[in-house]
């Protein structure tokens, strides 16, 4: 029971750590505002992207993964690192190196026209749905490539010497337990975008409710409005948390021996093509995120170190404090309670903070806790989502054993649990670290100069018309959070690969 | 224990020598305080003349002096836009600045005792004049062919992009939308804010980008490229002012006086042009760097009081909405 206590009480906190600010920003503000025909307009509109986003950034990674868990090549394990980058772009470069393949004079064009084809053209609801992808079908290859991996191998034994249908025996009740969460967490995530979609969108008909807030807040400071849509963005992500959660079903497939499985079926042709395409697709405007920062990356300025290693210290720290509120949160309840940390938009957010600190702390002087804290909010969603099945797992298959040994408590989490979850640990770590190290956050709101991150030193570049300098300080930070990512993944990978 | 008194007591010592030496408090937008902008320059000559000590807050000016009111800690608030100032003054959070203004050499008329200008630019469209040719008017960019691809900000998120729609509307009047829709189809899309669009630009994937008449100075100056022209307009260019105030509230009003009073400075109005890359607000043009001396300079400078601009706004942004919606 002390467990269940855990759980209630983190769930409480990341409730009220997303709750109480948004009713600091109401209570401001004067009550809820009203919303006029283009607010409708706007929400619709994120509805229907975030939707849409969602649904093809799983169904494309649905072979994606299966292909990934089914083929052994040289490099596979370096591919999914680098395939993941895009998810942790920080978003006005992945933009950039998007349109420089996809653009009016992007690479596609330009070989269009060598062929004398016609054109294609980006910009548009496709555009918005495209971008959206590109940042999110690594996370949701990588979730559903986890629930191929948990497949016991002997399951697949079973299936083939019983000659039986692979997708319909094992891979679609695996599938129908982790597709759900990972459509929720895609959506909630695009219904908080606004740069890409309007840069994407090619104009207002790409309007999204994060800029309706952005607008309410910079230009018309009408924080009743602005908490307004907060409400809406809070309702919305926890619609999505809720329904994911009755969708999900699908029987647990057991526990195995965790050998390696061996596997005889599917077409190399097929999958190959469909690795192929991936990572075609990712790694294209990576690349060229990579040529554009090069050239400035020897004349960077020795201010950009201190405000990396800045930037470091939240990474690893958030990391840290998100897998140990994670653990006793890897509950239905506490999945939903998380998915509202991502809803809501983070300028509301920040603000909200403001309001209920300023009484009693000078605000810059806590700009690098807020930022890390709301860094530890946005990741809680996606760390939960990765860990979960694992858990769930592994106390459905060691639970019992565990017991029966007379293990319980630290001891049960120690030995049993905790080595059957260091992939997902290692993985959900990487992901809050690589996360935390790109995001811009709250501290755009209250800081001191000099104080700032690696992605405010990037913007202030960009901002002082200093691209090529900003382009490598992007490469820099990409650099860095791939390779923080890729650490942590990597230590919980070794050794368990059994 | 011993020890622990003693830090205590070190720290209440610093404290007290701390004291001495008094803090001007100046809230700043971000790129005004960052290593590029030209706030550490100004924060170092400024401590020379006052034996204080200037610190910079930065982030949302505006937004966060109204959440924290009259309990602010700013003594002086530096760049506001022209778009946020009526909103600013309808606080009553700041105090009349008392400054002379004379030396001002803005292209209008300028009589404002609660804000002081310290720079201003026009918006433009700014283009690579090896690739595009220039347009001499608005009406020639609107009838340029319809393959021209240029890169805007959204009005509602940028205040270059207010700027914009405010220009069409003292342009084009009743007919704003009219011109917006011959506009549209080489609008290839429209960006958050500034750095984006620009990015674009840079990039190659727009050919003309609004920006100000003032860009074309940091690429001859800091680059050495003079590829980048700003397309001037014989209607007249739209004006963006940035401007400085001093809080009612502040518990330092010599010193703030005394800031307010330096931004009209020769020494403070010099460092302006390389570090914003603005035109310097009281500084006559024989004294502007000479990348600065080059530019072009619009013969009409169209603007509107805060009033008008206020009444203006929501109509102006609608017929941009509605046409490039479309």
């Amino acid at each position: 029971m002390a467990k269940r206590a855990f759980t209630i009480i983190a769930a409480l906190l990341v409730a009220a750590a997303v709750v109480v600010p948004v009713v600091a920003v109401l209570w401001r503000g004067g009550g809820l505002g009203s919303l006029s025909a283009a607010d409708w307009s706007a929400l619709r509109f994120t509805v229907w992207q975030a939707f849409w986003s969602a649904t093809i950034s799983v169904l494309l990674a649905i072979p994606v993964a299966r292909a990934l868990a089914r083929r052994a090549f040289w490099g596979r394990s370096v591919l999914i690192s680098v395939m993941g980058a895009p998810f942790i772009l920080p978003v006005i470069v992945a933009v950039l190196g998007l349109l420089s393949v996809f653009g009016g004079k992007g690479i596609i064009n330009l070989a269009l026209e060598q062929l004398n084809l016609h054109q294609m053209n980006i910009y548009g609801p496709h555009g918005v749905v495209i971008a959206h992808v590109f940042f999110n079908l690594p996370l949701a290859v990588r979730l559903i490539l986890q629930g191929w991996l948990a497949i016991p191998s002997e399951r697949f034994q079973v299936a083939a010497s019983l000659s039986a249908s692979v997708f319909w025996l094992l891979e679609w009740p695996m599938l129908k337990r982790i597709i759900p969460g990972a459509f929720a967490v895609i959506f909630v995530i695009c219904l908080g975008s606004f740069a890409v979609a309007l840069t994407l969108g090619g104009g207002p008909r790409a309007t999204t409710v994060e800029l309706a807030i952005y607008q309410a807040f910079k230009f018309d400071f009408d924080l009743a409005k602005a908490a307004s849509l907060a409400v809406i963005q809070l309702l919305l992500g926890g619609v999505a948390g809720l329904i994911a959660l009755f969708l999900t079903q699908g029987d647990f497939l057991g526990a195995g021996l965790d050998r390696v499985v061996q596997r005889w079926d599917g077409s190399a042709w097929v999958d190959g093509l469909w690795i192929s395409c991936a990572a075609l697709f990712l790694l294209l405007p990576l690349g060229a995120v990579v040529v554009a920062g090069l050239p400035g990356i020897l004349s960077l300025p020795d201010s950009i170190w201190p405000a990396t290693l800045r930037s470091l210290a939240i990474a690893i720290t958030a990391a840290v404090l998100t897998i140990v509120l994670a653990l006793p949160l890897a509950t239905r309840a506490g999945e939903i309670a998380s998915l509202f940390g991502i809803s809501v938009s983070g300028l509301v957010l920040g603000t909200g903070m403001f309001l209920l600190l300023q009484p009693f702390v000078r605000p810059q002087d806590i700009a690098l806790p807020v930022t890390l804290l709301v860094n530890v909010l946005m990741s809680l969603p996606f760390v939960l989502r990765i860990i979960r099945p694992g858990i769930e797992n592994a106390q459905s298959d060691f639970g019992r054993l565990g017991q029966a040994l007379g293990l319980e408590g630290w001891a049960l989490w120690r030995i049993v649990y905790l080595p059957r979850l260091r992939k997902p640990l290692g993985f959900a770590a990487g992901l809050t670290a690589a996360l935390a190290m790109g995001d811009l956050g709250v501290i755009t709101l209250f800081s001191r100069p000099g104080e700032g991150t690696l992605p405010l030193f990037m913007y202030q570049l960009m901002g002082a018309y200093q691209m090529k300098a900003a382009y490598a300080a992007a490469l820099l930070l990409v650099t860095l959070s791939l390779a923080l990512f890729w650490v942590f993944d990597r230590a919980g990978r070794t050794h368990a690969d059994i | 224990m011993r020890n622990y008194l003693l830090t205590v007591a070190g720290l209440l010592f610093a404290n007290a020598a701390l004291a001495q030496t008094p803090v001007l408090t100046v809230y700043a937008p971000d790129y005004f305080g960052s290593e590029w902008g030209p706030g550490p320059s100004i924060e170092v000559a400024f401590e020379k003349r006052c034996g204080c000590d200037l610190e910079y807050q930065t982030g949302d000016l505006l937004p966060r002096l109204l959440l924290e009111g009259s309990r602010t800690e700013a003594d002086v608030a530096i760049g506001f836009n022209t778009d946020v100032m009526k909103r600013a003054r309808e606080t009553g959070l700041f105090a009349p600045h008392a400054v002379d203004t004379s030396a001002l050499t803005l292209p209008l008329q300028w009589h404002d005792d609660t804000f002081v200008p310290f720079n201003y630019s026009h918006v433009a469209f700014i283009y690579d004049n090896t690739k595009t040719q220039g347009f001499d008017s608005f009406e020639a960019l609107l009838n340029a062919p319809d393959d021209l691809r240029i890169v805007i900000q959204d009005p509602r998120s940028s205040i270059s992009g207010l700027a914009l729609v405010l220009w069409v509307n003292a342009v084009y009047g009743e007919k704003a939308e009219e011109a917006w829709a011959r506009l549209a189809p080489k609008i290839v899309t429209v960006t958050k804010g500034w750095s984006e669009a620009y990015g674009l630009f840079t990039d190659g994937e727009a050919d003309v980008v609004l920006s100000y008449t003032t860009s074309p100075a940091y690429h001859i100056i800091a680059e050495e490229d003079l590829t980048k022209s700003a397309a001037i307009f014989e209607e007249g260019h739209y004006f963006i002012v940035e401007s400085a105030a001093k809080l009612a509230s502040t518990d330092k009003p010599e010193l703030a006086h005394q800031f307010m009073e330096f931004i009209l400075t020769e020494e403070f109005q010099t460092m302006i042009p390389t570090t914003n890359w603005s035109f310097p607000a009281a500084l006559s043009e024989d004294k502007w760097p000479e990348g600065f001396q080059q530019l072009p300079m619009p013969e009409d400078v169209l603007f509107y009081s805060e009033d008008e601009a206020a009444a203006l706004r929501e109509t102006a942004i609608e017929a941009w909405r509605s046409a490039l919606s479309q």
